[in-house]
């Protein structure tokens, strides 16, 4: 069982992780236009070469 | 401005230097501010539409960069203060899109906006916490003993009580909002429910005890603030983009005083005044037309779609549009006393008497607020009685009542359903401006169309044409083209080649004059050509001694025919009512295969008339435009009124109609019925759940892994069901 003292833990530093990725993308503003960047996504405008 | 101190602070070598970069950089941004131009698109829908329109609009001299926004359909233009509006509307049409203009001021009050995030950070944080916490009761139910079980215990509560006091603030916050007020809530049985559940486990856990409830009190704050979160988002979409429809007319007046032409705000202009109005503009204020002559459309405010003659003397309301004459006005009301506002005061009694529409989820919280409360304070009451005072046992038990009758899935089952049938509603053009306009919609049964500006776009189109030889066409074509009469452009556009007409001078307010193979050619009102005027808009050309006259008829707004199809054949009596000309309005009605239909109808008696109808018991849906609908359009039952509408009518009605197709308008009685099916479905769902389970809580036998099974259960259950909305 002293496994647990080391995977517990660990869980939870990982899901720690994911929960400041969340509030990272929070506050970039990456919710504002979910259909939007799910499209752009598709777009071949800047394949050749990166946005200017 | 956060560029300032940074560089106030930065060490630099050369002092002097940074203050040249700092002012550029602060002009920059200062220009930046003002220059935020947005854009409401309808018509967007897919990767390629991006790319034209940020491409488009980026290729236009004067546009730093420009950004389409897919989910609120609209477009965000950051450009030089000197582009116009206008400018990047005609683009857009020019690419196919059709546009209008947004008050950037207003879209930029962020208070919606911050509170959607916060809600969004809070169901995050309830998300991560609900995920492991159940990972440890799931060790638990799978018999973890002992010490075990207490660590995991443990913590769960280390998890689960910081997330509670964080995550569920927006449900205490509006339950002690009830409570002051003293009413029972929604809230106030949630707060109860997840505070008991919290508490109890707590306990539990310091006495080593068996069940801990924390899993289901984090998955209630999670589930529901997923449904709160839902409805932001509805309710957000549809605010912001249907006030800030910005009126595109700033009200300003030309007057004359002391013999020069000065630029007042309306606001400025007293009575007794003379105010000078170019072709084309829009009436500033109510008054008499001292000198010049020229016709008028009072389209927005009568329905009338035949432009009327104004020469002194005339009433002038504001609000009309001078067509072709220069005019001089005597005002007689400006400001609050004119006719536009009179018009609104007739908005304001007809809003108040509207009755108050009490929503299906508000009713269903009326019935279960106390039913909840009841129930768990009767479990309570007659555990304590059962057991011999063993109050442990019998808060556990009131606990679990409070749980698993708790509303999860009554919290998600309206806001999931109004999101899913908005944003099918919202792709099809159609912004949902009220909480309850679905639920009302879907109770319709009468649709009442108002003419000019909604089943017609109010742009004439010839319907003769073909009846008058060639030679007459073209002379009247000569004629028209010199004029920016509404008919005269309609009748230029259409018919083709012009003859050699010379010496052309417009007259205003009567028509157009020339000569053509030495004799005197007219084109214009009946009166002054000599002709017969019939009963339907038409123009009349004397050529020497005949003359003949030229008919139209209002171009039908693309989609009237299909949406008052639809409307038929759902079993809904659809109803003309419009202040236009007999003739015109029962053409009209004939086209569109409407039977019922009233012309010439007053704002007062188009208001009037839909009060009757919902006296008799009909619930009314309004479909209109002008002035004169708007006392109408606040009376209805529901209303609905085209983007191109007056403002008044847009903040009148509660569904804006985006596009210029009509056709929408069908589905949305169709969808809305559908949603509110799917609604009472899902209280049934709900109901279903707590009759199979209370029972079980009551004898004291449900365990925290059946209040979580439960839980969750209905409220996927009810998701998946709001889902199957087509």
């Amino acid at each position: 069982m002293t496994i647990l003292g080391i995977l517990i833990p660990v869980s939870l530093f990982l899901g720690g992780i994911g929960l400041a990725a969340f509030f990272w993308s929070l506050k970039n503003r990456q919710y504002e236009d979910p259909q939007g960047d799910a499209s752009r996504i598709l777009t071949k405008d800047w394949d050749d070469r990166p946005k200017p | 401005m956060t560029a300032l101190p940074r560089l106030e602070t930065t060490p630099s070598a050369c002092p002097a230097c940074a203050v040249v970069p700092s002012a550029q950089r602060l002009a920059a941004m200062s220009v930046a501010a003002g220059g935020r131009i947005m854009l409401s698109l309808p018509g967007v829908h897919c990767a390629a539409c991006i790319s034209t329109v940020e491409g488009g609009l980026a290729s236009l001299p004067g546009v730093r960069s420009a950004r389409v926004n897919l989910t609120l359909r609209r477009v965000s233009v950051d450009a030089e203060p000197a582009v116009l509006t206008e400018t990047l509307i005609l683009a857009l049409n020019l690419l196919g899109y059709e546009a209008h203009e947004l008050d950037a001021g207003l879209l930029s009050a962020t208070e919606t906006d911050r509170q959607g995030r916060d809600l969004l950070m809070r169901l995050g944080v309830a998300g991560f916490s609900m995920m492991n916490v159940m990972l440890l009761s799931v060790a638990v139910w799978s018999g973890a003993e002992d010490a075990t079980r207490d660590m995991f215990h443990w913590i769960s509560a280390a998890i689960a009580i910081p997330t509670v006091i964080f995550a569920g603030q927006p449900f205490f916050r509006s339950a002690w909002t009830a409570l002051k007020a003293g009413r029972l809530g929604m809230d106030v049985p949630i707060s109860l429910a997840i505070i008991l559940a919290s508490s109890i486990s707590l306990y539990e856990t310091t006495k080593g005890g068996h069940h801990a409830y924390f899993d289901a009190a984090v998955m209630l704050t999670f589930f529901l603030l997923a449904g709160r979160y839902l409805d932001h988002r509805t309710r957000a979409v549809a605010r912001s983009a249907a006030e800030e429809l910005a009126a595109l007319e700033v009200p300003r007046a030309i007057v004359l005083r002391d013999g020069t032409e000065q630029v007042l705000p309306v606001s400025g202009v007293s009575v007794g005044d003379l105010v000078l109005v170019r072709p084309g503009g829009r009436m500033p204020v109510d008054g008499i037309v001292t000198e010049g002559s020229s016709e008028v459309d009072r389209s927005l405010l009568t329905g009338e779609s035949l432009p009327v003659y104004a020469g002194p003397g005339t009433v002038i309301s504001a609000g009309e549009v001078n067509l072709t004459g220069l005019l001089t006005l005597r005002v007689s009301a400006a400001g609050k006393d004119s006719s536009l506002h009179r018009m609104a005061d007739l908005v304001a009694v007809a809003e108040s008497a509207k009755t108050r529409y009490t929503s299906l989820a508000d009713r269903a919280a009326r019935l279960y607020s106390p039913g909840v409360h009841l129930l768990s304070f009767g479990a309570f009451a007659a555990w304590m009685w059962i057991t011999g005072g063993d109050i442990r046992f019998a808060i556990n038990i009131s606990a679990a009542v409070l749980i698993i009758t708790c509303p999860c899935a009554l919290g998600l089952a309206v806001p999931a359903v109004v999101t899913a049938a908005s944003g099918k509603l919202f792709r099809k053009g159609l912004l949902i401006k009220h909480g309850t306009a679905l639920e009302r919609l879907a109770e319709v049964d009468t649709v009442v169309f108002d003419k000019t500006g909604t089943l017609t776009l109010g742009m004439p189109e010839p319907t003769n044409l073909q009846d008058h030889p060639v030679e007459v066409r073209a002379v009247a074509v000569a004629l028209a083209r010199a004029s920016s009469h509404p008919l005269a452009m309609a009748l230029a556009a259409a018919g083709g080649g012009a003859a050699g007409v010379s010496g052309i001078v417009e007259v205003p307010g009567y028509g157009i004059e020339g000569q053509w193979r030495g004799r005197r050619v007219r084109l214009g009102r009946a009166g002054w050509t000599g002709a017969e005027p019939l009963d339907v808009t038409a123009t009349y050309l004397s050529l020497g001694a005949a003359s003949h006259a030229f008919t139209f008829a209002d171009r039908l707004r693309p989609g009237a025919e299909a949406a008052v199809q639809a409307l038929a054949a759902q079993g809904k009596k659809v109803l003309l009512i419009s202040g236009d000309a007999e003739g015109a309005v029962r053409d009209l009605a004939q086209r569109l295969g409407i039977t019922g239909w009233t012309a010439g109808a007053l704002p007062a008696e188009k208001a009037a008339a839909v009060a009757q109808l919902s006296a008799q018991g009909h619930r009314v849906l309004m479909v209109g435009d002008g002035l004169n609908d708007t006392a109408a359009l606040a009376a209805a039952h529901v209303s609905i009124s085209p983007a191109s509408a007056l403002d008044a009518a847009r903040v009148a009605s509660d569904i804006v109609l985006l596009g210029q197709d009509m056709a929408p308008i069908g589905d949305a009685t169709r969808i809305a019925a559908q949603a509110t099916r799917r609604i009472k479905e899902n209280f049934a769902i709900s109901i279903l759940y707590n009759v199979v389970a209370v029972p079980v809580a009551l004898v004291g036998l449900a365990t925290p892994l059946a209040a979580a099974l439960a839980m969750s259960l209905s409220s996927i259950t009810v998701s998946l069901n709001a889902l199957r909305l087509k």
